[in-house]
């Protein structure tokens, strides 16, 4: 079954890549807006340039966007067509409105980028924000729920192999949808505010004292912050989400194999062959605490469910690494605005800097683990509990070469997204644009 | 009329668009490179720029839609384009990825650069190529069974057919003579005459050759697929028709009325795209499915109606604010930003 392993591994692969556009697709709006906003009603050059700068950086990787959405958009079909023609019965309705929101957000974006000075109240150009920031989220909530709807199958019935009474709306709102798309909006919008705020530290912390850099750590700093709490809290329900409706997936990231009361909670580690952990930290009663709110609640573990069903028990490492990174990164958000609010000085040491400066991409990393987490975490389903990754996927034998290209595409497309960006901000610093904008002023004046 | 055919219509209309908005940016593409080539590209880049710019994302989401549409629709498709059709369907999404990502690179990156442009062209014709597999393998013929029941393509079949290759020839004609025949109009409007001087020559060049592969491949279904070519014959004054549109948009460039003529060309592909269509009824790939047995539940079907007319509501609007600010905006095609 070589097809199966390899359709897994490219699925994996694009929507790995596509996944780094896209969180930063569906966040990036919002902070132009904010940054214009402030620009708008303040009158500050800084903010405008701000906004322009963002959005000028924000086109290149919403074209990488797009097109790796729409490789995987097809790549559904090409490599799983049996799961594609079961399926498409079913969430065909998210998927359809998915595309209407992508058409929405794709034409207000190019309205927004090609009208700068050309509406003569200037607010009128600001509102062509809004559709783009409401398309780029009511995209991430269809596609979630489509992804939601293979967690939690509802809305349909199954009878001798064939569907009957099925419910399009009871599909799209299944169990698994809420904390998922709430999940995917508030870390998209927290690990965007990380890598703007990334990119202000660098220019700090390579000591350029430009006011825009400072302006532009503390507006993404504090939204940064904002939705890192708002992430855990979500998270949290994720958590219970998944205890009551895939006890399975929690169980594996927690290495929980007995049923049990006053369950503990289990931090890093390694497993051994005959599935004892070991190098632990256990904190004891804090997964019956985190699962049902007290200490002595009864957590199923793994050994409820038939070993062939059982996700793989790698999927703890992700676990670790999403969260861990999401407390570091919330508790370094709150320090650094305590410490702006209570004037400390420590922000603005070369080596805190740093630590800001890695928040962007360590944050880059969380969201990567979390889906591999919730990805692998319900193996082998691809539609849990009707059908398994390999009933899904294509007989065709040609996949691993199909693998071997896409490896090759994606890695052009990422080194070459990473060079032009580069290029385009260091050929074209803040300080030569802000000089720009003062001839021009003066020039007016004149 | 019954959900199913007015499901095939619906992404018959977006396929069209598709063909349409495209081809002029294939064939923009296309132009934009062979004219460095040939040492005249300071006459077309700027009229080029200002079109493509702002729309092509707008492009790629035509081509989703009508994807994500037939899979709503016609579940069944995916399984059998699915399966048969990984390889040139793959090689259209690279290529589609390198299109597009270098595009936003060599538009909003470098400016300028020589070798995004020539990738940008060179892909413009191989996409159109690729993608016409889809179409030539739906017409039958090109799918065998394989000795463990599943189902593959014929690449033999494929490369040594003169209808497949007639139909790639097609969409590379038809991409050109499109594209030519609205950049002619779009420079028209900028009123920027070299530019306009050398599209009008690109639409007389490609027109011919686009009308003469068309008709050869009504010629060819006769041996290709029976059943077809009698359908085909059974709507002969829809073709007709058509042919009638060909002259009088080539009547109209000739008068320089080239927004018309421009019109007449989409009128001429839009009449022969639906009757081709009609002309297959009632299959999406001959012989193994009809749009009776791949579609989808009724429930579903509806749904997906019901969200199609409220998408449309939004969709027309703001297509047309584009089309104001950028397509029929005089001021902004001449002067640009």
């Amino acid at each position: 079954m070589e097809s199966v392993e390899f359709s897994r591994y490219l699925t994996m692969l694009t929507l790995s890549v596509h996944v780094i556009f896209a969180t930063v697709g569906v966040g990036i709006p919002i902070f132009i807006a904010i940054a214009h906003w402030l620009g708008l009603k303040n009158n500050d050059e800084h903010y405008l340039l701000m906004a322009k700068r963002w959005a000028r950086g924000y086109v290149i990787s919403v074209a990488v966007g797009v097109v790796t959405g729409t490789a995987i958009a097809l790549q559904l079909a090409l490599l799983w067509p049996k799961f594609m023609e079961f399926a498409g019965q079913l969430v065909a309705l998210p998927l359809f409105m998915e595309t209407f929101a992508f058409f929405f957000e794709a034409i207000f974006l190019g309205i927004y980028l090609y009208t700068w000075n050309r509406f003569k109240n200037p607010k009128h150009h600001f509102l062509l924000l809004i559709p783009v920031i409401i398309g780029s989220g009511m995209s991430a909530l269809f596609i979630t729920s489509v992804n939601a709807f293979m967690n939690t199958p509802q809305g349909f019935a199954l009878v001798d192999g064939t569907l009957t009474n099925i419910q399009p709306l009871v599909a799209m709102f299944n169990p698994a949808m809420p904390t998922k798309v709430a999940h995917v909006l508030t870390s998209a919008y927290m690990t965007s505010a990380f890598i703007l705020a990334s990119i202000a530290a660098y220019h700090l912390w390579k000591g350029n004292r430009h006011e825009y850099h400072r302006k532009a750590l503390a507006l993404t700093m504090k939204i940064a912050f904002i939705f890192a709490i708002a992430t855990a809290v979500v998270g949290d329900l994720s958590g219970k989400f998944l205890a009551e409706y895939q006890p399975e997936k929690l169980a594996a990231a927690e290495w929980h194999f007995e049923t049990e009361g006053e369950a503990p909670l289990v931090l890093y580690g390694i497993l051994t062959e005959t599935k004892e952990v070991k190098y632990a930290i256990k904190i004891p009663y804090a997964l019956s605490f985190l699962v049902h709110s007290n200490f002595t609640g009864e957590v199923i573990g793994l050994n409820e469910f038939p070993e062939e069903y059982h996700p793989p028990y790698f999927v703890h490492y992700f676990f670790d690494i999403m969260v861990t990174l999401g407390i570091w990164l919330t508790m370094l958000s709150m320090a650094y605005c305590i410490a702006l609010w209570r004037k400390w000085k420590f922000i603005k040491t070369k080596a805190f800097r740093w630590l800001l400066l890695t928040s962007g991409p360590l944050a880059m990393v969380a969201i990567q683990a979390g889906w591999w987490f919730t990805e692998m975490g319900r193996q082998p389903w691809i539609m849990r509990g009707y059908m398994t990754v390999a009933e899904g996927a294509t007989d065709s034998a040609h996949v691993p070469l199909m693998f071997v290209a896409f490896s090759v595409l994606y890695f052009i497309l990422v080194v070459g997204t990473g060079v032009v960006l580069t290029r385009m901000f260091k050929n074209n610093p803040v300080e030569k644009e802000l000089g720009e904008l003062e001839i021009d002023q003066r020039s007016v004046a004149k | 009329m019954n959900v199913e055919i007015l499901g095939i219509s619906v992404l018959w209309l977006f396929l069209f668009g598709y063909v349409i908005v495209a081809s002029i940016d294939f064939g923009a593409g296309f132009f934009n490179a062979s004219t460095i080539v040939t040492r005249k590209h300071h006459i077309v880049n700027t009229v080029i720029q200002r079109y493509l710019s702002p729309v092509w994302e707008i492009t790629n989401v035509f081509l989703v839609f009508f994807f994500v549409g037939m899979i709503g629709f016609f579940p069944s498709t995916a399984y059998y384009f699915g399966t048969v059709l990984l390889i040139p369907i793959s090689i259209s999404i690279i290529l589609l990825a390198l299109r597009g990502s270098y595009y936003a690179f060599g538009t909003y990156g470098t400016k300028g650069h020589v070798g995004y442009t020539l990738m940008y062209g060179v892909t413009g014709v191989l996409i159109p190529a690729s993608l016409s597999t889809a179409l030539i393998v739906s017409q039958g013929g090109f799918i065998r069974e394989t000795a463990t029941g599943g189902i593959e393509l014929d690449y033999v079949a494929l490369f040594t057919s003169p209808f497949a290759w007639s139909i790639v020839v097609l969409s590379l004609t038809s991409v050109l003579f499109i594209s030519a025949s609205f950049l002619a109009y779009y420079s028209s409007v900028a009123e920027d005459k070299g530019a306009l001087k050398l599209f009008r020559k690109y639409t007389w060049i490609w027109s011919f050759p686009t009308i003469l592969t068309a008709l050869g491949i009504i010629i060819e279904m006769r041996w290709h697929n029976v059943v077809h070519y009698e359908g085909l014959l059974s709507l002969w004054w829809l073709f007709a028709l058509s042919f009638v549109c060909f002259i009088v948009s080539l009547m109209l460039l000739k008068k320089a009325s080239y927004g018309w003529s421009f019109i007449f060309v989409v009128l001429q592909f839009a009449i022969a795209f639906y009757a081709y269509g009609v002309s297959r009824y009632p299959y999406i790939l001959y012989p193994h499915l009809t749009i009776y047995d791949g579609f989808t539940n009724q429930t579903m079907a509806y749904a997906l109606v019901t969200v199609f007319i409220l998408g449309l509501l939004l969709l027309i609007p703001s297509l047309y604010l584009v089309f104001k600010l950028f397509i029929m905006n005089k001021p902004y095609i001449q002067k640009g930003k």
